[in-house]
């Protein structure tokens, strides 16, 4: 076990795990964020999708000791202007059924308008296609992410 | 989703279960009121078992079903507060606790192996038996598409009753006729205009006499059924609050990794635990049996769960492999083959003289049709937590049975049932999966280890997909016989493969299964052509590896097969394949208008666009009954490079009975659109000497969003009661699909997934 200071939504935190230690376990079970999701353990899915630095990443498949001196954001944290457009969309839309993957599904939608504000739909299956959804919810997330990009 | 339609408890619990009791002291049919009165919060009166109000006035409506994606939160909470006269604006929900009230009834008596069409007093009389029988000893489950039927009368009831006891309490109040008061938005409003809030009224209406017999809407004054409504689990699937079962963090919590028998069914003979014991946050290495269903192994509990996954990894075990050792599903198949080539099965239809009918015929088409092992792949994998507590337990689980969870985490702990509570958690993904207790049994034995200490036990995504209980693979021959005018006279079909009933019978409930198992043949013999003349059979082939129910069940492979050979016939008789279907159905408008909405709505019979590169494109045409749902689908396909299928557009209509929530019904439909896809294009697991050879999302690939068709839906207005929705859209994707790529390519396919030459 280590100890290591980490920035989670803009918050100063320390974590005690085994250094090797995927992200994703460090955050749901030390800091009981549990938004981002365990799907498949090899950056297949997308269900635990977080942003570093802003960037969407697979926190499944990447040890918490990589995470050190970046800045770590989860689904409870994340509140950008792109956010709340991509969170309004996925209501109006009603994007969402089971739910498991829609925190990553989020996640990567809102990396995905930070850095290109009106995706084609090209981008968007560039973007989005990492993101695995076994309730099919493809076609809205779609119509979501061009909502969430006019509202902009 | 799937369901357990236990044809055999029909006939044993039914009939024998009448007996046994006696028709005369049969207890009530009424399912408004627990046997315990739901537990009550502060300022919170509940007014039978499905609604509580506070004084604030947010209603809270009982879920006794489970979340799992389909919308049950929204559309049953629908049903309570259309006869409440509720405010959605403060409709929460709960999860209910395990109650006979709560049993699902109406997927039981829907389980019979008759036609549909059938008709006579005798099945009345049976189904009316089944539904008293199934109130007593049946089981909360929520599968078989039957939440809103099921829960139809009772939820609407539970308001109405709710509703009739706060007008009567402001009536007492205000000292006018309960006759002359009305009820709107949250609200009982007096002869004269005045009004009173629920939350205001709630503590008095509840001292009311409840209704013996709540009056119910007509259908034209619903105010929020029939309306587009928007989910109201939303929130907090888009904000992280949502809880799902592996999310259960309960003070203390320690983890669980398994390392299970590779072979299917297996058991671990011996292992050496030194070298997990030696690991750090270690507090346990526990050696599990195979239960109900499963699979044996050795676990590891630790204080972290990559640290269980570790140690669990570091484990040495020798193997005992047991009866799958040897189990190939090449094999198999070709034993179904074999099975449907050369056996008669058990008839679920005949009509006519089929076989005269063939002699006699002047051209004569047949085919084989094919359909793989599949696994269930929901996002979240298995996991169930425990705390095992010496005399008492509880669960949490994202589970599809939460009476069926309890007995198993029971029976594996040594203790009676009521002293293990159940917390059912929102499901992230069930599909007939989390119908099964193995992996629920598995979490518990091995908690009752480390008394005290809530563990949580979670599976791999890669033994998810190899520790599944599998769809059923199915072979299925046809053929057919037209006259001199190339007119259909006989239609044939057997098809063979494993039966799920008699299995889950024996896993869950410890009984002998026997009896034709209707999950086999639905999708084959229940179906509304109008065959000349028919026989329409399976063969049940019992061999020992596990299979469970997979969203639309039987459906899910019979409707590709029927559909196909449909499609072979409307050509082999020279016709469209539209005209073809219309024909074999002038007796049956619901599905004559379905198919008709669907062809209108795509162009059928209008050129095809070209892709948007430019390819070529084509359609195809389905139509299927399933879960009292008639649903028709066109699909618009094209090839891409490497002869690449790619479904650009689907049109989808249905007609469902009365449409609750369309907003949720088009939902499904697109959902059980994609759904379907991935196991028309992707899903198959091969098994070899008892092993499942697909591990994860790379070799076992589920439709991505690049792939995934734009959907069209239609939904009809439909005549009576509601029914299912959640799978009747899943089984005419492939055919639809298959049909399309014969329409552009002139290859028949006839074995699942879709592969082109």
């Amino acid at each position: 076990m280590k100890t290591m200071l980490l920035n989670i939504n803009n918050q100063a935190v320390n974590v005690i795990a085994d250094p090797d230690t995927p992200l994703l376990w460090a955050l749901r079970s030390e800091q009981r964020l549990v938004g981002a999701k365990y799907g498949c353990g090899k950056g297949l899915c997308g269900a635990c999708t977080v942003h570093l630095d802003g960037q969407a990443v697979r926190s499944c498949s990447m040890p918490v000791s990589a995470a050190v001196g970046r800045r770590i954001t989860t689904i409870e944290g994340i509140d950008t202007p792109e956010a709340r457009a991509v969170k309004a969309a996925w209501r109006v839309i009603d994007v969402a059924q089971c739910g498991y993957c829609q925190s990553g599904q989020v996640m990567s939608a809102c990396a995905l308008l930070a850095s290109k504000p009106a995706p084609s739909d090209a981008d968007i299956d560039a973007a989005m296609s990492g993101n695995l959804c076994r309730c099919g919810t493809y076609p809205r997330i779609r119509a979501a992410i061009h909502l969430a990009s006019r509202s902009l | 989703m799937a369901s357990t339609r236990r044809t055999v408890i029909l006939g044993t619990l039914g009939a024998a279960g009448a007996l046994a009791i006696g028709w005369g002291v049969l207890p009530p049919r009424q399912r408004l009121n627990t046997a315990q009165a739901l537990p009550t919060a502060e300022g919170e009166v509940a007014f039978n078992g499905w609604v509580k109000i506070a004084r604030d006035g947010a209603v809270t409506v009982t879920l006794a079903k489970s979340e799992m994606g389909q919308g049950v939160v929204t559309s049953l909470c629908m049903l309570l507060a259309e006869e409440l006269d509720a405010d959605w604006s403060r409709v929460r929900w709960q999860p209910s606790p395990i109650d006979k009230i709560f049993n699902n009834i109406s997927t039981v008596v829907d389980g019979l192996p008759v036609h549909p069409d059938t008709d006579n007093a005798a099945l009345d009389v049976l189904k009316w038996l089944t539904a008293k029988t199934m109130r007593e000893v049946g089981v909360m489950m929520t599968g078989g598409s039957s939440s809103v039927k099921d829960l139809w009368l009772p939820m609407r009831q539970a308001g109405a009753a709710a509703r009739e006891m706060l007008v009567a309490a402001a009536a007492a109040q205000w000292g006018v006729a309960a006759a002359d008061c009305g009820t709107e938005n949250g609200e009982v409003i007096a002869p004269d205009g005045r009004r009173l809030g629920y939350g205001a009224l709630a503590a008095a209406a509840a001292q009311q006499k409840m209704p013996a017999s709540p009056k119910l809407k007509p259908p034209e004054r619903h105010r929020l059924i029939g309306q587009p409504t928007r989910r109201i689990d939303t929130p907090g699937k888009i904000d992280g609050s949502a809880r799902f079962g592996i999310d259960a963090l309960p003070e203390g919590l320690l983890y669980a990794s398994v390392k299970m028998c590779p072979t299917l069914g297996g058991r671990a003979q011996r292992f050496n635990d030194a070298p997990a014991r030696a690991l750090p946050g270690v507090k346990a290495v526990v050696g599990v049996e195979p239960l109900r269903g499963g699979t044996g192994g050795v676990a590891v509990v630790a204080d972290h769960p990559w640290r269980a996954r570790k140690a669990a990894d570091a484990l040495d075990v020798t193997w005992a492999h047991g009866e799958l050792a040897s189990f190939g599903s090449a094999a198999a198949l070709e034993r179904f083959a074999q099975a449907a080539r050369s056996e008669k099965g058990y008839a679920f239809f005949e009509t006519g003289e089929v076989e005269p009918a063939l002699a006699g015929a002047a051209t004569r088409i047949e085919a084989e049709y094919r359909a793989p092992y599949l696994a269930h792949a929901a996002l979240e994998p298995i996991n169930a937590t425990v705390l095992f507590e010496g005399n008492k337990a509880t669960v949490w689980v994202s589970t599809q049975v939460p009476g069926l969870a309890r007995s198993a985490a029971a029976q594996a702990l040594g203790l009676p049932d009521e002293a293990v509570t159940v917390n059912v958690m929102l499901l992230g993904g069930g599909f007939g999966r989390r119908l099964e207790t193995d992996f629920i049994a598995q979490a518990a034995a091995i908690a009752k280890a480390v008394p005290g200490q809530p563990v949580q036990t979670l599976w791999s995504r890669e033994q998810d997909t190899r520790h599944d209980l599998y769809r059923p693979a199915c072979v299925a021959r046809f053929e057919a016989g037209f006259d001199a005018d190339r007119r259909l006279v006989a239609w044939k079909n057997t098809s063979a493969g494993q039966a799920i009933v008699p299995q889950v019978l024996t896993r869950a409930f410890g009984l002998p299964g026997g009896g034709p198992d209707k999950t086999a043949s639905e999708g084959a013999f229940d179906q509304a052509y109008e065959w000349p003349a028919a026989r329409i059979a399976h063969v049940a082939v019992a061999l020992p590896l596990q299979v469970g129910f997979w969203r639309s069940v039987g459906h899910s492979h019979q409707a590709f097969f029927k559909e196909g050979f449909v499609d072979e016939c409307a050509h082999a008789a020279g016709q469209d394949p539209l005209a073809f279907r219309e024909a074999l159905l002038q007796k049956h408008p619901k599905q004559l208008a379905v198919l008709r909405a669907v062809a209108k709505a795509a162009g059928w019979g209008t050129p095809s666009p070209a892709a948007p590169d430019g390819a070529k494109t084509a359609r195809g045409i389905a139509l299927h009954d399933s879960f009292g749902s008639t649903v028709a689908q066109v699909a618009e396909v094209s090839l891409g490079p490497d002869k690449a299928i790619r479904v650009h557009r689907v049109w989808c209509a249905i007609d469902c009975g009365l449409a609750v929530n369309p907003a949720g019904i088009r939902q499904q439909l697109e959902g059980a659109v994609v759904f379907g896809l991935s196991a028309a294009l992707h899903g198959g697991v091969e098994i070899v000497d008892g092993q499942v050879q697909p591990s994860n999302f790379h070799d076992q690939p589920i439709v991505r969003l690049a792939e995934a068709p734009r959907v069209e839906c239609l939904i009809l207005p439909g005549k009576g009661q509601p029914e299912g929705v959640g799978e009747p859209g899943v089984p005419p994707i492939a055919p639809a699909v298959a049909n399309a790529l014969f329409a552009l390519t002139g290859q028949r396919l006839r074995s699942l997934p879709l592969k082109l030459a």
